[in-house]
């Protein structure tokens, strides 16, 4: 394992231009063309858009919190399309556009942060791309992915060499993360059984107020070589950086090589959460460097370079302001939960004293009914 | 005195191997992990031989970490299997304790019934073994406050036998106390015949004066007590809670109908417990059968003292007659 420098493929400028330690990457781009690089732009411009919306619907009180994802677009969707249709995602709460890539509703994601749900979509569900639940608990996850890779293990999808069946987790988590004990023991787990994990780091610089220099006076993507998990770090905001370093591995994660750690170098170009001010803590000279590395306009710049002209733009633009239209009208139109979903599935099997809430409840509220049915049956009863 | 020839006479410990073993057989979803648990058999040999029969896969001697235990454990239930996690001592529990509460306790709730959490949790705990500090608590009451677990704790080798094979089979996660102490004295395990539902209390002595409660190691501490009373004209029931939660409150509202007086008692520390709980639904639910207050021994509020004083801090026979005999003078 040497100590190899970051991975990019795109300049900030959009040039292709590999860094000397992309060359081992280089061939995974042979697995997309044009039609792909179309879409990784189709769907961070969505992404973004959407991201806008949800910022939008949080201001005008649709939503209690948004969690914004804008300037991560390209690490996360050059490292959803490396997954395969078998692989399992478990995201941390920001990976808004690895969802869309997998194929949830991410209408679920408004829900969610509505107060409507605490899950949103059903990752049992093949046409939610194994797309795991969110989790708010930093870190928590990553010990869920690498239990499930163990589980794939004994399944028998890791290593057989059959490329529709062999299987890996995909696990997302932030800076913030990488301080918290339980991704540290995923490390030691996943390295201990040598499960078929890719830990993605998105290291977006800040853990809502508290720079990336407080959590570690090194290089995040060394946090995992002295846990037996092999690393590296990449330009995050590249998005064939992302996909290729994913996709390499990944194969190996099913091969049954063991874990891998990727730290993508990206930049959180919004506020942690709406309910965050950033004008407090950031350093405008740091926001504009990253500004300028935007993923999406670099890739812009890349696919221009290549013949696209101003018509696949525009027509991008309208989609997204589309998907956006569609988002806000399907927020305004959704109504509250039943109350039942305080109750349901808190546990699997009958429980007596959930079920007796639930019914004291019911009465509860029924002794308010002054509707003329209820009173004329109180008015026959008595 | 039963005269099956079924019956075996095994030490609890014994008990709960055997019924993880046939576990481990019925299903080949069930797997266990934790600390030592392998070669060695674990600390208190609850799995020994269990790796050897099975094989690592499936008896998996995990690193040093009770987050990362609980929380592959998760990982493996959401990919349809069964884990049977062992935690070494009720006091190491704590490092996993936002695994169990903020996670495997609620993402059945998050999940909106997609999918299920049918983890089991072993716990051996409580006192009377002389250990050194960590090493006798009796944790209960932190989990028992949590939605969405359920919590049970046999109190001989043959509920042992047959409640851990009917945790792993529920669906819902299920913490297991094993109360320490009865590890090593023998009682009768009947192989054939199927023990209680999981979350029924059970009434173990029946008397007419007085109502005794407990869990675990306790039981054996109030039919002790129970059998002291007798000499002195004093007739008492005794409930085996067996599940702490949900309760079964049936057998206990029934007894103390019957007695009108009542003395919860548990090894755990008594401010915000189990038995507080208990004491507060019997007297909102059997306040017009009382002709006592309903009365609670506990351990102290303190933290579990040196061993050399645990005979003090834990509630023996003579602490539980005592209340008996407050509640008598009424």
């Amino acid at each position: 394992m040497t100590d190899s420098p970051t991975v990019r493929f795109l300049t900030a400028g959009g040039a292709f231009e590999p860094t000397p330690g992309a060359e081992e990457y280089a061939s995974y781009l042979e697995r997309i063309g044009e039609t792909e690089l179309r879409r990784f732009y189709r769907d961070m411009a969505v992404v973004r858009r959407f991201d806008q919306e949800g910022t939008n619907l949080q201001r005008q009180g649709q939503m209690a919190l948004w969690v914004p994802s804008h300037g991560q677009e390209g690490a996360q969707v050059g490292s959803a399309y490396a997954a395969r249709p078998q692989d399992h995602i478990f995201p941390s709460y920001r990976e808004h556009a690895v969802g869309l890539v997998r194929g949830i509703d991410v209408l679920a994601i408004v829900e969610l942060l509505r107060g409507n749900t605490h899950g949103g979509w059903d990752p049992t569900d093949p046409s939610n791309g194994n797309f795991h639940g969110y989790c708010l608990v930093i870190g928590s996850h990553s010990l869920h992915a690498t239990g499930y890779a163990m589980g794939l293990q004994r399944d028998g999808l890791v290593g057989t060499g059959d490329p529709e069946v062999d299987s890996a987790v995909l696990a997302y988590f932030g800076d913030g993360a990488t301080s918290q004990g339980d991704v540290s023991e995923a490390f030691v787990f996943s390295a201990s059984s040598q499960t078929p994990n890719v830990f993605f780091l998105q290291n977006n610089h800040w853990a809502i107020s508290v720079p990336v220099t407080v959590q570690s006076r090194t290089p995040l993507y060394l946090r995992s070589r002295g846990f037996g998990v092999p690393s590296v770090q990449i330009d995050g905001n590249d998005v064939l950086a992302s996909y290729a370093v994913t996709a390499k591995h990944l194969d190996e994660a099913r091969a049954g090589h063991g874990p891998q750690f990727i730290e993508a170098l990206t930049y959180r170009v919004g506020a942690h959460t709406s309910s965050d001010d950033p004008t407090k803590y950031a350093d405008q000279a740091q926001h504009d460097l990253w500004v300028s590395r935007d993923p999406i306009i670099r890739l812009e710049k890349y696919l221009r370079s290549l013949g696209e002209g101003d018509a696949f733009f525009a027509e991008v633009a309208a989609e997204a302001e589309d998907f956006a239209a569609d988002i806000r009208h399907r927020t305004l139109a959704l109504t509250p939960p039943d109350k039942a979903l305080i109750f349901d599935n808190v546990y699997s099997e009958p429980h007596p004293v959930v079920t007796e809430q639930k019914q004291w409840l019911e009465r509860y509220e029924a002794s308010f009914d002054t509707s003329p049915e209820a009173s004329s049956v109180t008015k026959e009863q008595a | 005195m039963s005269t099956e020839t079924t019956l075996d006479e095994l030490p609890m410990a014994k008990a709960l191997n055997a019924g993880l073993r046939q576990a481990l057989a019925d299903d080949p979803k069930v797997l266990l992990m934790g600390e030592d648990i392998g070669p060695l058999g674990g600390v208190f040999r609850v799995t020994e031989g269990l790796q050897a029969e099975f094989g690592k896969e499936r008896v998996v001697d995990t690193p040093l970490a009770e987050s990362g235990i609980i929380g592959t454990a998760i990982g493996l239930a959401l990919r349809g299997y069964r884990p049977v996690c062992e935690i070494q001592f009720d006091g190491f529990i704590y490092p996993g304790f936002d695994q169990i509460t903020s996670q495997l306790a609620k993402l059945t709730n998050r999940g909106g019934g997609a999918f299920s959490m049918p983890v089991v949790i072993r716990v051996p705990y409580g006192g009377h073994i002389g250990a050194v500090e960590h090493h006798q608590e009796s944790p209960e009451a932190y989990f028992a406050h949590t939605p969405g677990l359920r919590l049970v704790s046999p109190s001989t080798p043959n509920d042992a036998y047959w409640m851990i094979q009917e945790a792993i089979a529920s669906n819902d996660p299920v913490m297991f106390f094993e109360p320490k102490s009865r590890y090593w004295p023998k009682g009768p395990v009947d192989f054939t015949a199927s023990a209680a539902p999981l979350h029924a209390s059970r009434i173990v002595r029946t008397g007419t004066d007085v109502t005794l409660v407990g869990h675990g190691a306790m039981v054996s501490v109030l039919l002790q007590a129970a059998e002291v009373a007798q000499g002195e004209g004093v007739s008492v029931e005794v409930v085996d809670l067996r599940s702490l939660s949900p309760v079964d409150y049936g057998p206990i509202l029934d007894s103390v109908t019957k007695t009108g007086r009542i003395v919860v008692a548990q090894e755990a520390s008594g401010f915000v417990s189990v038995g507080s709980e208990i004491a507060a639904t019997v007297a909102e639910r059997a306040f017009y059968s009382l002709e006592a207050p309903v009365l609670r021994v506990s351990g102290f509020d303190t933290p579990f003292p040196p061993a050399k004083l645990e005979t003090l801090f834990l509630p023996d026979a003579d602490r539980v007659l005592e209340a008996v005999d407050r509640a008598m003078a009424y």
